[in-house]
C-alpha cells in the first residue's frame, strides 16, 4: 500500500524533478565552459594515449585541440540542458540516461582540461578501470544472489577477505593457482553456510550476522596472516593467473587490448554477468528466485519451496565473494596481506543498490566507481589539485543521494530481510 | 524502499479498535513485556543465562582454535595422542594465563610490589588493570551509542566514522583553541567531538525519516566518507608541520584528561565520564518522556503513531543522539590517551561496539559491564601476544562468536539444553532494506 503512495508522490513532484535535470545539464555545461575552457592556453593540445603501457599498438596516440573540444562539450551539455527545460516533459523517460550522457562528457571535458599540454593515456585508464571494477562487480553480483532472493548479504567484505586468505595460502601450499581459486570458492561458501542457517534456519537478524560473519573473517584472516604467512614466506607466494590474449579480438583498435587480453578473472565476470542476468530474468530457476525474495508467502503456495531456494541463493552468493576474493591475491596483487580487501565489499553492496540489483546495472556501477579510484591516484601524476580523498569519497556519496531517491530509486526485493516462517508449522 | 510498517492515516481512521491496541501496546511497553508474576531474582537469572553462557561458549571455542593453530600441539600429537592432549592444555593455560594477568595484572608482582612500598613498582604492578580500564572507556561511548539505536529500533553501523568525525572535532578544538583555563577548554574539545559524531549520525537519521533510505547503508558510506575525510585533512590542513606523518599537532595541555596517576598508568577522567555518561543515557532512555517516546518508536512504531508521537524527529533525535555517544568515544581517545590524531587510531571499536550493545541487551548498565569485558579483553589480548604469541586477532574470532549466540539464543540453548522462555524474546527487530 505504501508503495502505491509513493509512486503517486513521485510522478507528482516529476516536473520539478524534470526541471532540476535541466538546471543540472546547463550547469556542467557552464562548469565546464568557465572553470576548464577559460583555464586553458587557446594553442593547447591534449594528447590521450590509446594503448596501455607495455602492448603493441593498436591506434596512434589521439592529439585534439584543448579549447576546441571543451567549448564543444560544455555547448552539448547546455543544449541538452535547455531542451530538457524548454519541453515540459523534457527527455520523460530518457532523462536518466541523459544524465549520465551529460555526466560522460563531463568527465571528459575533465580529462581533457586535466591533461592539457601533456599526455594521458586513457587506455591504460580503461584498463585500470575495468580491473578494479572485477572485484566490485563480482562482489555486487553476491549481493543480488542473495537478495534477489529475500537475504540481505553484508557479509560480502568478509567472504572477499577470506577468499582472499584461502586462495593465498591453499595457492601457495598446493603450487596450484587453479586449487587456490577452487578454496577461495570453498572457504566463501562456508561461511555462506553460516550465513545461511542463521538467516534462514534460526531467523537471526541478517544484518547481525553479516556483521558477525564480516568481523570473525577479519580476525580469522589476520590471525592467520599474523600467525603463519608473515613468517613463513613461502606460505603467501601463490603467484597470479597471467593475462590470456585472445588472437584476433585482442588487435581491435583501443578496446582490443582493454577488453580481450586480461585474465580469468575479468573473462568469468563478463561470463557469470550474462549467466545470472539470463538465469534471473529468463529461466524457471531465476522465476522462482525472484519470487522468493519478493513474496514468498505466494511462492510457497505454489510449491516453490522458500527455504531450500533461499539456501541456494546464499550458497552462489558467497561463493561468487569467495571468487571475487580469490581475485585481489590470485589475480592481482600474489600475496595476502591483512585486510587487503578495505571496504571493497561494502563498495560492492553499493554498486549493487546503485545498479538497481540488476547484473549489467551492477557492472555500470562497478566500471563508475572502478573508474573514480583509477583516477584518483593518475590525478597526483597529472598535478591535478583536487584532493585524490574527495575522489574516493563518491561512491559513497553517490550511492547515498541514490538511496535517497535523488535520481529514481532502487527497487528493492520487497522481502528483502525477512525471515519466512511457514505458516501452521 | 522507504516504506516504514506504520500504518497510512487512513489506516489508522479505520480501525476500530485503536484506542485498545494502543493501551495493550504501552502497557506492554511500560511493563518491559513480563507478566507481573514472575519474581525480580528469577528474571535477572534469566536474562544473564544466555549472555554468560554466550561468552563462556565463545572462550571454549577460541581456545579449541588456539590450540588446533599451535604447531607444537601437532608434533606432541604425534608421540601420542595422549601427550597431544597435555600439550595442548599447556597451550591453553599458557594463552589464558597470559590473558588474565594482562588484563588484571599478576597477583603475585601486586602482592610483592604493595610489600615493597615502592610506589613505581606499585604503579607498573597495577599497570594492566588500569590499561584495561582505559581501553574500556571507548567501548562504553561506542557500546552506548549502537544501544540507543537499537533502542529506537536504528541499526547505528556507523559508529566507527562517527568516532573519526568525533576524534577530528575534539582534536581540532584540542589544538587550535589557545590560552583557555582547563575547566573550560576540556569540555569544550570533549564536547566538540560529540557535535561532530552527533552531526555525522544526524545525516543518516534525516535521511531514514526524511527519504525512508535505510541507516544501515547510509551509516556505512558515512563510515567510508568519514575514513577518506580524516585521511584528507591528515594530510593536509591538520596536518603538524614539523612531521612527515599523517598526524595532527598535540592538543593544549589545558584540553587534556586529567590523569590520576603517575607514569606508566594512563587511566584519566575519560573513565568516569563515560560512567556518568551512561547514567544520563539510562536516565534519558527510561526517566524521560522523549526517552519513552524514542523506545516507543524502536519497540512498535505502530503504537508510537497511534500516539501521535513524530516518528521522524525520533528518529532523527536517536542517530544524532547515537552519534554524540560515538563521537564521545574519539573525544576521549584524542584528549584521554593520544592527545593528537593520527589515521587508524580507532582501530575497531565502532565495529565492536555492535556486539557489545547486543550483549549488553542495550541497556545502559549492560553496555558497561560489557565494556569492560571488552576492555579486559583487549588488553589481555594484548599481552598474550606478547607472552604467548597469540595474534590479537584473536579476540575479533571471540567477539564475532559472542556476537552469534547473543543474536541467536536458540543455539546456546541447544547447546545447553536451556528451556526456551514462555514468550517470544524481545529480541533485536528484524527489518529489511526497505524498512518493512
Amino acid at each position: 500500500m505504501a508503495t502505491t503512495t509513493l509512486r503517486r508522490e513521485m510522478e507528482y513532484v516529476a516536473p520539478t524533478r524534470q526541471r532540476v535535470m535541466g538546471g543540472i545539464f546547463v550547469a556542467a555545461g557552464l562548469i565546464i565552459w568557465w572553470f576548464f575552457s577559460r583555464a586553458v592556453e587557446p594553442d593547447a593540445v591534449t594528447k590521450f594515449g590509446m594503448t596501455s603501457g607495455g602492448l603493441k599498438s593498436t591506434m596512434p596516440d589521439l592529439v585534439i585541440p584543448t579549447q576546441l573540444t571543451l567549448n564543444i562539450l560544455a555547448i552539448a551539455c547546455v543544449a541538452l540542458g535547455i531542451y530538457q527545460l524548454a519541453r515540459p516533459q523534457g527527455f520523460g523517460r530518457r532523462t536518466n540516461l541523459v544524465l549520465g550522457l551529460v555526466a560522460a562528457m563531463f568527465v571528459l571535458a575533465f580529462l581533457t582540461w586535466a591533461a592539457a599540454g601533456k599526455s594521458l593515456n586513457l587506455a591504460g585508464l580503461f584498463n585500470s578501470t575495468l580491473s578494479k571494477a572485477v572485484p566490485l562487480t563480482l562482489g555486487a553480483l553476491s549481493g543480488i544472489l542473495c537478495e534477489r532472493a529475500g537475504v540481505i548479504n553484508i557479509a560480502i567484505e568478509g567472504m572477499m577477505l577470506m577468499g582472499a586468505m584461502t586462495g593465498a595460502l591453499v595457492g601457495s601450499i598446493t603450487g596450484s593457482l587453479w586449487i587456490g581459486l577452487l578454496a577461495a570458492v570453498l572457504s566463501g561458501l562456508v561461511l555462506g553456510l553460516v550465513h545461511g542457517v542463521l538467516a534462514i534456519k534460526y531467523k537471526t537478524n541478517q544484518i547481525i550476522s553479516g556483521t558477525a560473519i564480516n568481523i570473525f573473517a577479519t580476525g580469522l584472516t589476520s590471525y592467520v596472516s599474523a600467525r603463519f604467512m608473515q613468517s613463513y614466506q613461502e606460505l603467501n607466494n601463490p603467484g597470479t593467473f597471467g593475462p590470456w590474449e585472445i588472437p584476433g579480438l585482442s588487435s581491435i583498435p583501443f578496446f582490443g587490448p582493454i577488453l580481450f587480453n586480461n585474465n580469468v578473472f575479468v573473462y568469468s565476470m563478463f561470463i557469470f554477468l550474462f549467466l545470472i542476468q539470463f538465469g534471473l530474468f529468463y529461466t524457471r530457476w531465476g522465476l522462482r528466485h525472484r519470487a522468493v525474495g519478493e513474496h514468498p508467502r505466494a511462492a510457497d503456495t505454489l510449491g516453490i519451496n522458500v527455504f531450500r531456494t533461499r539456501y541456494i541463493a546464499v550458497f552462489l552468493g558467497s561463493m561468487m565473494a569467495g571468487f571475487a576474493g580469490g581475485y585481489f591475491t590470485l589475480g592481482a596483487v600474489g600475496r595476502f596481506d591483512e585486510v587487503m580487501t578495505a571496504g571493497r565489499g561494502f563498495i560492492s553492496l553499493a554498486a549493487m543498490l546503485f545498479g538497481n540489483y540488476m547484473p549489467f546495472g551492477a557492472f555500470g556501477a562497478g566500471l563508475l566507481f572502478g573508474f573514480t579510484d583509477a583516477l584518483a591516484t593518475r590525478l597526483a601524476i597529472l598535478g591535478v589539485r583536487i584532493p585524490s580523498q574527495f575522489l574516493l569519497m563518491t561512491p559513497y556519496i553517490v550511492t547515498m543521494v541514490v538511496l535517497a531517491g535523488v535520481v529514481g530509486r532502487a527497487q528493492v526485493p520487497a522481502a528483502d530481510g525477512v525471515p519466512y516462517e511457514k505458516e501452521g508449522g | 524502499m522507504g516504506e516504514e510498517k506504520l500504518p497510512t492515516e487512513k489506516d489508522t481512521r479505520n480501525s476500530k479498535n485503536a484506542g485498545k491496541v494502543l493501551q495493550e501496546e504501552l502497557l506492554r511497553e511500560a511493563t518491559g513485556g513480563h507478566p507481573p508474576h514472575v519474581s525480580r531474582m528469577r528474571r535477572i537469572i534469566r536474562a544473564l543465562a544466555i549472555p554468560v553462557l554466550a561468552i563462556f561458549t565463545a572462550l571454549v571455542i577460541g581456545g579449541i582454535f588456539i590450540v588446533l593453530t599451535t604447531p607444537e600441539f601437532y608434533a606432541a600429537w604425534k608421540v601420542s595422542p595422549i601427550e597431544g592432549l597435555k600439550e595442548g592444555w599447556n597451550i591453553l593455560v599458557t594463552a589464558y594465563s597470559a590473558l588474565f594477568t594482562g588484563a588484571i595484572g599478576d597477583p603475585q608482582k601486586m602482592i610483592a610490589a604493595l610489600q615493597s612500598g615502592n610506589p613505581l613498582a606499585i604503579r607498573k604492578a597495577f599497570y594492566p588493570f588500569f590499561e584495561s580500564l582505559v581501553a574500556s572507556t571507548p567501548y562504553i561511548f561506542g557500546g552506548l551509542s549502537v544501544a540507543l539505536g537499537f533502542r529506537a529500533g536504528l541499526f547505528n553501523i556507523g559508529a566507527e566514522g562517527q568516532i573519526f568525525i568525533g576524534a577530528i572535532f575534539a582534536a581540532f578544538v584540542g589544538y587550535a583553541v589557545k590560552g583557555l583555563p582547563g575547566i573550560i577548554h576540556m569540555p569544550l574539545a570533549f564536547l566538540a567531538g560529540a557535535v561532530g559524531g552527533g552531526i555525522w549520525g544526524m545525516i543518516p537519521g534525516w535521511l531514514k525519516a526524511r527519504t525512508g533510505a535505510h541507516e544501515v547503508i547510509n551509516t556505512i558510506m558515512m563510515n567510508y566518507i568519514a575514513f577518506r575525510l580524516s585521511d584528507w585533512l591528515l594530510t593536509g590542513l591538520m596536518k603538524r608541520p614539523d612531521s612527515p606523518n599523517p598526524v595532527s599537532p598535540t592538543i593544549e595541555n589545558s584540553a587534556k584528561f586529567f590523569r590520576f596517576f603517575g607514569e606508566p598508568i594512563r587511566f584519566h577522567l575519560g573513565f568516569f565520564v563515560a560512567l556518568f555518561v551512561a547514567w544520563l543515557v539510562y536516565w534519558f532512555l527510561f526517566k524521560t518522556r522523549w526517552g519513552f517516546d524514542l523506545r516507543t518508536v524502536g519497540s512498535n512504531p505502530r503504537a508510537a503513531r497511534y500516539a501521535g508521537m513524530s516518528v521522524s524527529a525520533m528518529i532523527i533525535l536517536a542517530m544524532t543522539l547515537a552519534g554524540a555517544l560515538a563521537g564521545m568515544a574519539g573525544g576521549n581517545e584524542v584528549l584521554g590517551l593520544n592527545y593528537n590524531l593520527a589515521m587508524a587510531f580507532s582501530s575497531g571499536y565502532g565495529f565492536d561496539s555492535i556486539a557489545l550493545a547486543l550483549l549488553g541487551n542495550s541497556h545502559p548498565l549492560g553496555v558497561v559491564l560489557a565494556a569492560l569485558l571488552f576492555g579486559f579483553l583487549r588488553n589481555g589480548a594484548t599481552s598474550m601476544q606478547l607472552k604467548a604469541g597469540i595474534p590479537i586477532d584473536i579476540i575479533s574470532i571471540f567477539q564475532a562468536l559472542v556476537l552469534v549466540f547473543i543474536a541467536t539464543p536458540a543455539i546456546i540453548r541447544t547447546i545447553y539444553r536451556l528451556k526456551a522462555p514462555a514468550e517470544g524474546e524481545g529480541g533485536i527487530m528484524v527489518t529489511g532494506w526497505g524498512g518493512n
